[in-house]
């Protein structure tokens, strides 16, 4: 029962991925695009975890965590580019 | 029993992510993209990480998932609130149904109170 549905999950996480490629390609401005890459990120270590839990390899977390760590960074490296500069 | 609570929860967290990412595609705002986003992916991560640690059942595998959980819980509001702050100042347009923008420059007072 378990790979199936893992499968399941991973394809709903694909889902998402691809519905918030969506926003972040469309978005009318920069702050939208950067919540977009915020979720992508987010998403990414959802993916990882589920990875990792349906594999059992244990070495696939910190991978997560340094990606969740790198994304949070960025964030916040985006917001203050945002709010010196210009939305485009 | 594990593998049915490690599909109930897996199917939940999934479930929730993809709750964000329709709400990032169909709020019409920065401000409730941005909410819709963080607070639906946190729970969501929250599950999944759950079900991988219900899963693995080993000690490091269940500190690697509570620490990724912490450190989520604690990030993101943190980046929710940097960029909505980001954007507010850069001059972001509200949504044109907003009904209560608090940090505008208020409305002088009808009576000003008298100085003491």
């Amino acid at each position: 029962m378990l790979p199936i549905v893992s499968q399941v999950t991973l394809a709903t996480l694909g889902l998402a991925l691809l519905i918030v490629m969506v926003r972040l390609i469309k978005g009318p401005t920069l702050p939208d695009r950067i919540v977009a890459m915020d979720l992508l990120g987010m998403l990414v270590v959802g993916l990882i975890v589920v990875l990792a839990g349906w594999s059992g390899v244990r070495a696939t977390l910190d991978a997560a965590i340094v990606i969740a760590l790198v994304g949070f960074l960025g964030t916040v490296a985006y917001a203050t580019y945002v709010e010196r500069g210009d939305t485009r | 029993m594990t593998d049915i609570v490690t599909a109930v929860v897996w199917l939940a967290g999934s479930g929730f992510a993809l709750l964000a990412a329709v709400g990032v595609l169909r709020m019409p705002d920065v401000f409730t993209r941005m909410q819709a986003s963080t607070k639906a992916s946190t729970l969501g991560l929250a599950c999944l990480l759950i079900g991988t640690a219900i899963q693995l059942g080993d000690f490091a595998a269940c500190i690697r998932a509570a620490s990724i959980g912490a450190f989520v819980l604690l990030t993101t509001p943190v980046s929710g609130l940097v960029i909505a702050r980001a954007s507010y100042f850069a001059g972001v347009p509200l949504w044109k149904g907003t009904v209560l923008d608090e940090r505008r420059a208020p409305a002088p007072a009808v009576s000003p109170r008298p100085s003491a």
